[in-house]
């Protein structure tokens, strides 16, 4: 993984002096509360319902042991004992003290890690494929180019005043599981005639008007991604609305001028930048930055592991674990392992100190020290050979983390809702822990295969329940929650948006109308083989409505 | 207001002159982007510099053909929030070669000044921060990541010796 150098460690160490100083300023009075704003948020600082809330940046997810050890420790001493993973690959801590901050900020530059741009009208963490660099089905790893565009956006001078929030989303495998098409900008590695490059889609959003990006470019080869990213930004940035914050996303720009002008305008743009205007990144920094990330030294092992076979011969609980929570890995004989942080009945996305410092401790012994948070909100060991699975299930086991569910319906996406955002009209937790429960037999679940369903407390889509498969969106209408229903949503690479089944439900009959409607579904598929969602493409969604309001 | 350049607080000779209103002999004025272009020839004839400001939804290239003659642009930021005057400094300084001042008026806080200085605004006209507070917002980072107008080198330059 990447580390920083001399100068990485001063640009850090320089912003947690200066954030110092905001702070400072902010506490004695000097700065409003409405101009410490746009600086505590370009900081990933939160003004919740409760507290300040202190969201700390994971480029691309990826964290080392020590990392995670950090995490902990600042969840220990500064938090109640647990941090949060988001579906942008960050974490959050939800009770830390404002002027707690710059030492907590201090504590994360010590392990190369920082808190800078993770909110605020500015370019955000850039995100990416949890299985990076491990995943079997991978063209190239995007992670290098992730790292090469958080330098670039980090402080850009032009772009730190945005219309809106903007979020890059990186991926190197045909399957997307970076949510592309749902980001402001989405990067999809290709290889044309020997050269490596990236299909650029714009405009994808979430939100209260969800939009699927638009291809705005086939192929930018890499040494010009760069200055094609900041095309796009100053189009964005002169020309973005910013009368409505509604409509202040990109999406809504691309949207209004149409993508065949919106594209007019970026191609402009990029071909009026004269050459002393051009980033022209050195070849020797782009391999200086791969070098990063060249694949673990792994040991030679056979396709098959005989003490695997054996386990899963022998245990069943182990056994359907590894049917559910393990990823095809590029080397034989080994595989990527996602800890789940869903347990049944739990909060989706939340770890205990005590277990990030045991997800620590494993990812040293079993994981070559690489540890990847998903934007689905789970762990991922993204090395771990065949042979050390049964040792490391136990452990994981133990620490009430093997609940085998990945991808499964009980590895819900929720947002904290109105249990802790102010933003929320409707709880989120309680109706997912509910939904959880009605599916809670591992057997069923196996059986219904993979389903995702995403619930968000409002309408700005923080659970992504646009692109659910079953979406959940809690509203608020005259003082009770409702929640309404979506169907077909996706985020991969036939991303699209879900449709509205119907009018809400109450929070009480949720868990049952999804029970009839996956039901509905067990009786209605070709076969075992048939996914949900590919259902649901094949005999459309009436069906579904009608299991859906079907009160028994 | 207080005016800071280089490093100093200095005495405004310049005054803007909003919408349509006459502009007296000898003094030096802005006017706006509109006014300018629609009175440019007459303009260029007085004896005194006329400077444009620029409001944050002009066209910054459509002052490109007559930036030798202008001495003084302001960039308006009505609003802290608002950031298109970045893009717009950025065009003047390394699209269009423009030399002369380029001046933050508005709503200029101490914490905008690093970024304005990166995108090639020299002058800063704020009653928020104090000459010594802009001395050390411009020196808050050492290293920056990326080109920008300030012409200062990015580190992806400094790691390879150049």
């Amino acid at each position: 993984m990447y580390r920083y150098d001399e100068f990485d460690a001063q640009i850090v160490k320089e912003r947690v002096a200066q954030f110092r100083g905001q702070v400072e300023r902010r506490l004695s009075g000097e700065l409003l509360e409405d101009e410490f704003k746009p600086l505590r948020l370009q900081n990933g600082v939160y003004l919740q319902l409760h507290a300040y809330m202190l969201r700390v940046a994971i480029p691309y997810g990826q964290l080392s042991a020590r990392q995670m050890r950090m995490l902990a420790r600042i969840a220990r001493e500064y938090d109640r004992n647990y941090g949060h993973f988001t579906t942008r690959q960050n974490i959050q801590f939800n009770w830390v003290a404002l002027k707690d901050i710059p030492d907590v900020l201090a504590l994360l530059a010590e392990v190369e890690m920082h808190a800078i741009q993770t909110s605020g009208n500015c370019i955000r963490n850039t995100t990416s494929d949890h299985y990076a660099g491990a995943a079997r089905d991978e063209i190239m790893d995007p992670r290098p180019w992730c790292e090469i565009i958080r330098q670039w956006s980090t402080f850009h001078p032009e772009f730190a005043f945005l219309p809106r929030k903007f979020k890059i989303a990186v991926t190197g495998a045909a399957h997307d599981r970076a949510a592309i098409r749902v980001h402001d900008i989405g990067l999809h590695m290709r290889e044309r005639d020997g050269l490596r490059g990236f299909e650029v889609h714009v405009g994808g959003g979430q939100g209260r008007t969800p939009h699927i990006a638009a291809l705005v470019n086939e192929f930018v080869p890499e040494d010009r991604l760069l200055d094609y990213l900041e095309a796009i930004m100053r189009v964005y940035n002169l020309h973005g609305r910013r009368d409505n914050k509604y409509k202040a996303r990109i999406k809504i720009l691309v949207n209004e001028l149409g993508e065949e002008e919106f594209t007019r305008q970026v191609e402009a743009e990029f071909a009026a930048q004269r050459s002393h205007e051009k980033i022209d990144l050195p070849q020797a920094e782009i391999d200086r930055i791969h070098a990063y990330f060249a694949p673990p030294e792994l040991a030679t092992k056979p396709d098959t592991s005989d003490a695997f076979e054996a386990a899963k011969a022998s245990d069943k609980v182990f056994a359907r674990w590894a049917r559910t929570n393990l990823h095809p890995h590029v080397t034989p004989g080994y595989t990527s392992v996602t800890v789940s942080l869903k347990p049944i009945g739990g909060l989706a996305g939340d770890a205990t100190d005590a277990q990030m410092e045991i997800i620590a401790n494993l990812a040293e012994t079993y994981g070559q020290d690489d540890i990847r948070v998903s934007h689905a909100q789970n762990i991922i060991l993204a090395h771990v050979a065949l042979d050390d699975l049964p040792a490391l299930h136990a452990e994981l086991d133990a620490a009430g983390l093997a609940t085998p569910n990945e991808s499964l319906i009980t590895d819900l996406i929720v947002c904290p809702g109105l249990d802790y955002c102010n933003l929320a009209n409707a709880r989120s937790i309680p109706v997912g822990q509910a939904v959880q429960q009605v599916f809670a037999d591992p057997d069923y679940q196996e059986d219904i295969g993979r389903l995702h369903i995403n619930i968000s407390g409002c309408i700005n889509a923080c659970g992504h329940h646009h692109v659910g498969h079953i979406g959940i969106l809690g509203v608020d209408k005259k003082g009770e929650e409702f929640y309404q229903i979506t169907f077909g949503g996706r985020a991969d690479e036939k991303a699209a948006i879900g449709d509205i089944a119907g009018p809400g439900l109450k929070s009480e009959d949720v868990p049952g109308a999804l029970k009839r409607v996956v039901d509905r579904y067990r009786e209605l598929r070709s076969g075992k083989d048939e996914l949900f969602i590919d259902t649901l493409g094949r005999i459309g969604h009436d069906p579904f409505k009608e299991a859906l309001y079907a009160a028994d | 207001m207080p005016l800071i350049k280089n490093g100093a607080e200095i005495d405004d000779i310049w005054a803007y002159v909003d919408g349509e209103a006459e502009l007296s002999e000898g003094g030096c004025f802005t006017v706006p982007l509109a006014r300018f272009l629609a009175e440019a020839s007459t303009l260029a004839e007085r004896n005194t510099q006329v400077g444009v400001r620029l409001a944050p939804d002009d066209d910054a290239a459509l002052l490109e053909p007559y930036l030798q003659q202008i001495q003084l642009i302001e960039i308006a930021f009505p609003k802290y929030t608002d950031g298109r005057g970045f893009s717009q400094a950025q065009l003047l300084r390394r699209r269009f070669g423009y030399e002369g001042e380029l001046r933050a008026v508005g709503h200029v806080l101490r914490d905008q000044l690093f970024y304005m200085n990166r995108s090639g605004i020299d002058a800063y006209e704020t009653s928020r921060a104090a000459l010594s507070e802009v001395v050390d917002a411009l020196k808050e980072y050492s290293e920056v990541y990326q080109p920008a107008a300030g012409g200062r080198v990015p580190v992806f330059r400094k790691r390879h010796g150049n």
